[in-house]
């Protein structure tokens, strides 16, 4: 499989208090890529570099190298906005704007290209329906956004992310605050979408990461532990702390 | 270990209780007393004319309050036009673009003291400096005396309503690509939108009985407030006040508490529509 994004010695800070130590970390195309590890232990930071968030908050730093199709993303002379438009981001809790459904997914939408009434409105629902979300709002595409349930919310933020045409998917720990139903259909369209783009997601749900993703990394106390399929660290981990996680006993 | 005596506990608790229940009660006594007396004396100056008529010299019989009604309004809108513009951006800058420490520590210490100055010293400021220089007293005087006393008021809302929105929120527009200005004005801004002008409509309640700043500035006029721009321009305090101490005719005294009565209804008719505001805010769609 190709590769598309490469960590290199990646270390982050938060001020002075250094919260990633040297991360290498290979994320492949098209795959899942499931981060999992204790709550505190970098994988929300790990994931924020990859483009470039934490620079909203002045006393957060990164070092190192991270190469989108072999680009450093970290050089000064990226451009934010295009490198946020290719690396979409999923929150834990879902953050409708404060318009229409329509709009939800318009609004960013018409930021970044060049569209037609028609082909705006036919945009949109693509990407409503490559989310799973256009059965249930086609009707009510002009009521707010907030008025929708929370995981429809979360598939709407989906929505709104994968209409931009990226790349790459962020999802820290995207189906947390959304109850058991919601989340297997978030699940199985997670496992869609992974044709079309790649994905990294964040969970504290190992069930969840040994169901929907393909390969896995372990972080603990800002150090990725161990790597490999998923398949392969839930049955035998080669690592004594990655066994000790997965079979409960910290965490 | 040492147990305390139930008894103690429950006499502490119920002694807490009761003082904050009496203060409760005092504090709301107080506010129907004043509420009660000023309809007992302001109802008997209610009658069609006294709405429709402008104020008339001392003296002459049949004056109204519909020129200081309209100057009221002239007056108080004008300094919300003035203050908002500013105290929006104040807030914003206080709230979302935090890395101007310097700037944001300087405008924020600016804004205490304004909030703290006495109303008077504001009316004596723009007199100086506008009254003076213009050679003339005007609404418009009045409006900018007053948009002062708005402007700290409005931007502290501004800048706690923004506040309340989620992080999450802020981080999600970024992570779409959007820049810092379109996520502050239109998401930021947007989802806060009915707590800003919450917090407008406060000043603005807050302003419109504010007597002393106008006495220096807009002052008073027995004519139709169309002179707004270049003269002294009729207004409810400043009649209150004059026909409460200056005159010694009686009917003047009823219209007094009459336009006091105004005033109230006014100031209450805008804290309900704000509840009515937020409390849609808080249910939402």
């Amino acid at each position: 499989m190709a590769i598309k994004i490469q960590t290199k010695n990646l270390n982050f800070f938060y001020g002075t208090h250094q919260a990633l130590l040297n991360n290498d970390l290979t994320v492949e195309e098209n795959a899942i890529t499931a981060v999992i590890g204790p709550s505190g232990c970098g994988k929300s930071t790990h994931l924020r570099v990859y483009n470039r968030i934490f620079e909203l908050y002045r006393e957060q730093r990164a070092e190192g190298e991270v190469l989108l199709d072999g680009q450093n993303i970290l050089a000064a002379d990226v451009d934010v906005l295009e490198l946020r438009r290719r690396v979409g981001m999923i929150f834990q809790k879902p953050t409708p704007f404060p318009m229409s459904v329509f709009e939800n997914v318009a609004y960013p939408l018409r930021l970044h290209y060049k569209l037609s009434r028609g082909e705006l409105s036919d945009r949109v629902r693509e990407a409503l329906i490559g989310a799973s979300l256009w059965d249930e709002v086609k009707d009510k595409l002009k009521a707010s956004g907030l008025a929708l349930s929370g995981g429809q919310q979360q598939r709407l933020c989906i929505a709104r992310a994968i209409a931009v045409e990226p790349e790459v998917l962020l999802m820290d720990e995207p189906t947390s605050a959304i109850d058991p139903v919601a989340t297997l259909k978030i699940e199985e369209l997670m496992v869609t979408l992974k044709k079309q783009f790649t994905i990294v997601i964040v969970t504290h749900n190992m069930q969840q990461a040994a169901r929907i993703s393909d390969v896995t990394a372990f972080f603990y106390k800002g150090e990725i532990i161990e790597t490999g399929a998923t398949k392969q660290i839930f049955t035998n981990p080669r690592n004594r702390k990655t066994e000790e996680y997965i079979t409960g006993r910290f965490g | 270990m040492k147990k305390k005596t139930i008894f103690f506990r429950k006499s502490a608790d119920r002694l807490v209780r009761i003082a904050s229940g009496l203060a409760v009660a005092v504090a709301v006594a107080v506010m129907f007393w004043i509420i009660f007396t000023v309809f007992r004396h302001g109802s008997a100056a209610l009658k069609p004319s006294f709405f429709s008529n402008p104020s008339k010299p001392y003296g002459i019989p049949d004056g109204g309050i519909a020129n200081a009604l309209i100057g009221t309004v002239f007056i108080t809108f004008g300094a919300a036009v003035l203050a908002t513009p500013p105290a929006l951006l104040g807030g914003i800058c206080l709230s979302e673009y935090k890395e101007f420490r310097r700037f944001n520590a300087t405008l924020r210490f600016a804004a205490n003291v304004m909030m703290g100055m006495p109303s008077v010293i504001v009316g004596l400021f723009v007199y100086t400096s506008v009254v003076v220089p213009t050679g003339n007293f005007s609404g418009l005087a009045g409006s900018i005396a007053l948009a002062i006393i708005m402007f700290p008021v409005i931007m502290r809302t501004t800048e706690d309503m923004l506040g309340m929105v989620p992080y999450a929120l802020r981080e999600s527009a970024l992570a779409l690509g959007l820049t810092r200005t379109r996520t502050t004005v239109q998401i930021v801004c947007r989802s806060a939108r009915k707590g800003l002008l919450t917090g407008i409509l406060l000043a603005l309640s807050r302003v419109s009985g504010e007597t002393a700043p106008l006495l220096f500035t807009a002052l008073f006029a027995d004519r139709w407030p169309w002179g707004y721009f270049n003269q002294p321009t009729a207004n409810l305090p400043v009649l209150i006040t004059e026909y409460s101490t200056n005159s010694p005719f009686a009917e003047m005294h009823r219209a007094g508490w009459g336009a006091a009565l105004v005033v109230t209804v006014l100031v209450l008719a805008i804290n309900v529509a704000t509840r009515i505001i937020f409390r849609e805010k808080k249910h939402g769609h």
